[in-house]
């Protein structure tokens, strides 16, 4: 084992090299390009033996993990934001034909207006598509979770794709101390695949995913992939202890952080639940009861995990970056879902919408949405759904509307012209 | 905690400096985030980067919004907004300048109430700039006083492996000399006392109101603005046409310029457009005539 500074993406790249992957289908997209590069780099100095084929795209990319993984290799791909969006009819496509396979998804907001910076928008967008998701708040995570994934996949109980996300900017690219386990400790933990029934062959075709009608069939089909997933909530927390055991680290599907005795909650996922440690340990010392609770599985939703850990919490703040237009966050509506009548189930739940396209969450507003939901139970009463937004925010894009309008009425509205010639290009 | 910030323009090999400060800190023992910062990425626009080094784990994230040192590989860069170079400087915070100028006339002309330094780059003959990040990695690993000699060169190696022997040995030979120079203001860097940060001021939130999609559409409706932006800011090399050499050929400089900025007359006299150059310096490689000329920036006429 030896500890090292890696970006996020290098984690990422690292965990694909432990897990011994056969397959890596790739196309690149900012900010996970950096991860393929080093598998491609490693392969050609003939440091990892696996096999790299760019597509086309990211739909074609995800039919060919899906594809390779059928024939039972062990399959490892990377994507992110416009890319996941591109390949989402596949995502779905290949979670049905139930084979095992890794994606990472690095975060980033979706278009439009487009942006490179990140949020939960695009992985979230796959939130239903049978793939399993695993969050990550470290790049020590990043590592773990691709062989914890891996595992969690392959599972002859589970046997569904699964994705490891990272948020772009914030691990991507970022270097962290990472603990590289030696590949002997990792092969303890995830031995090599073992695909059963999985071994389709060009000589021996056989119909993948084959077309049904009528509604029963198909319920049954979509239906067990559902039981599936939620076995793999028990496997999860079988190769947590098996990982801890054999790599050393905690990961539990519900990470929490002070929470004993916290009478306020902070609940989200990614990276920058880092910062909503910090802050949890400053009000700490001033005397707050607050805690953090950090899903790091999404899909399957650890719902009994999560009534168990926030029972008896007067309030929850629920911190979203993510928002389904029209609704509101994602993970509020689904912690709103798991605790709804439940004994012990905290009455408050508010919702806050923020780091949306890497916008920054200052540890001043954790103290406030703790103030809010804390100030909220005390009214017996839910706060508004509330966007981190400061009036500073909002007269900065007031300006630049102001330029827009002056353009507009320069410009005259629909109006064509022809593009104006620089100065002194004497045409 | 050390917070350190580095400015400087795509190209320059701040990335690379972020890098080799983070893992001095690494080898001394230091728990560190290290990462660059940029847009969409291109050689010569600026770009940031940043490390944060303590003894214990780091929970923070993002960009450094107080820093105790700020290193600017590129003068120019203080006078462009988008730059944020001076961003969250306050009385604590050490700047430190890549710059012929005097550290007086900056502090003067910036009127900053904390400590400046400069370092002159007038060895570097060339319009080539290779080992300014490494001349600011060695001058700042010696600034915050915890990093030896020996754990630069380390780290040094460790970074810039791989770029072959030639490229370390003058990588090294600059930033040791650096690291030397600045023997004097070792340690100058100091962290602040971790801030109680209770009781703090509420953020000021605003409820964002409904506006009309004409208004809220994030449309732009003028046309050609991208010749208002001046991507001449990003240039640190200029081409500069010799007109006694020029032989009127203009199609090919003009053709090869990826940014249209090589205008020419209805004689075919080529002119650059000095507003949209990012000096990228292809005019010149395949000027037939050997007539542009790489000018440094801060040389031009």
């Amino acid at each position: 084992m030896t500890r090292a500074l890696l970006t996020g993406n290098g984690a990422a790249a690292w965990g694909a090299r432990l897990a011994g992957v056969d397959y890596v289908p790739a196309f690149p997209i900012t900010p996970q390009t950096e991860i393929i590069e080093t598998i491609e780099r490693w392969i050609e100095a003939g440091e990892m033996d696996a096999r790299m084929v760019t597509l086309e795209s990211e739909h074609s990319m995800v039919t060919a993990a899906g594809a390779a993984a059928a024939t039972g290799v062990r399959v490892f791909s990377a994507t992110s934001s416009q890319g996941l969006l591109y390949a989402m009819e596949m995502l779905y496509g290949v979670a049905g034909w139930r084979v095992p396979l890794v994606l990472v998804n690095v975060s980033r907001g979706v278009s439009a207006p487009v942006t490179l910076e990140p949020d939960h928008q695009d992985v979230l967008a796959a939130r239903d598509s049978g793939f399993l998701q695993i969050h990550c708040s470290t790049c020590q995570e990043v590592l773990d979770g691709v062989l914890l994934a891996h595992r969690l996949a392959e599972d002859p109980r589970v046997r569904l794709p699964a994705i490891v996300n990272l948020d772009g900017f914030y691990l991507s690219f970022t270097r962290e101390p990472v603990e590289i386990p030696s590949p002997e400790a990792v092969e303890r933990f995830l031995p090599p695949f073992d695909a059963g029934s999985t071994r389709f062959r060009a000589s021996t075709p056989i119909a993948q995913a084959v077309a049904v009608l009528g509604g029963g069939p198909y319920s049954y089909f979509r239906y067990e992939m559902h039981r599936a997933a939620e076995q793999a909530l028990g496997v999860y927390a079988e190769i947590a202890r098996d990982f801890a055991r054999e790599l050393g680290r905690e990961q539990p599907a519900v990470a929490t952080h002070r929470m004993d005795d916290a009478e306020i909650a902070i609940v989200m996922i990614g990276s920058f639940a880092t910062k909503a440690m910090d802050a949890v340990d400053r009000m700490r010392e001033t005397g707050r009861a607050v805690g953090l609770v950090r899903p790091r599985l999404l899909r399957p939703f650890p719902r009994d995990e999560l009534q168990r850990v926030l029972s008896g919490a007067r309030g929850v703040a629920v911190v979203d970056q993510n928002l389904s237009i029209g609704q509101g966050g994602v993970l509020h509506a689904e912690l709103s879902a798991a605790i709804h009548g439940q004994p012990e189930a905290p009455p408050i739940l508010a919702s806050f919408i923020g780091g949306l396209g890497g916008r920054d969450i200052t540890t001043e507003e954790f103290f406030e949405m703790v103030e809010v939901t804390r100030a909220a139970a005390e009214a017996g009463r839910p706060p508004p759904p509330r966007l981190l937004y400061t009036e500073e925010e909002l007269r900065e894009v007031r300006k630049l509307q102001g330029i827009a309008l002056a353009e507009r009425h320069e410009v005259g509205p629909g109006e064509a012209h022809a593009s104006r010639a620089p100065e002194g290009s004497g045409s | 905690m050390y917070r350190i910030r580095l400015h400087g323009r795509g190209g320059q090999g701040m990335k690379t400096a972020s890098r080799i400060i983070g893992s001095a800190f690494f080898a001394e023992g230091f728990e560190v985030q290290d990462a660059p910062r940029y847009g969409a990425e291109r050689r010569g626009a600026p770009i940031f980067a940043y490390v944060r080094a303590s003894l214990r784990p780091i929970l923070e994230r993002g960009v450094i919004r107080r820093p105790d040192l700020v290193v600017v590989a590129d003068e120019s860069l203080v006078q462009v907004p988008a730059a944020g170079v001076l961003q969250g400087i306050d009385e604590h915070s050490l700047l430190l300048l890549d710059s012929l100028e005097p550290a007086e006339v900056w502090q003067e002309r910036l009127k900053l109430q904390g400590p400046v330094l400069t370092m002159g780059s007038q060895a570097e003959g060339s319009s080539e700039l290779p080992t300014v990040g490494a001349r600011c990695a060695g001058a700042a690993a010696r600034l915050v006083g915890v990093i030896s000699r020996s754990a630069l060169e380390g780290a040094i190696r460790e970074e810039l492996a791989g770029l072959g022997d030639t490229v370390v040995a003058s990588n090294l030979e600059t930033a040791l000399a650096s690291f030397d120079a600045f023997a004097s203001d070792e340690g100058r860097v100091c962290p602040p006392e971790e801030a109680q940060l209770a009781p703090h001021t509420a953020p000021a939130w605003v409820d964002v109101p409904h506006d009309a999609a004409g208004i809220s559409a994030p449309d732009v409706h003028g046309a050609a603005t991208s010749v208002q932006v001046r991507t001449g800011l990003w240039r640190t090399v200029r081409p500069e046409i010799d007109a006694e050499r020029c032989h009127g050929c203009s199609w090919i400089c003009s053709t090869f310029c990826p940014d249209g900025a090589v205008l020419a007359t209805p004689e075919g006299v080529p002119r650059i457009d000095y507003d949209h150059c990012k000096g990228c310096m292809i005019c010149a490689s395949v000027c037939p005539h050997h007539a542009i000329a790489s000018v440094l920036e801060r040389d031009a006429s």
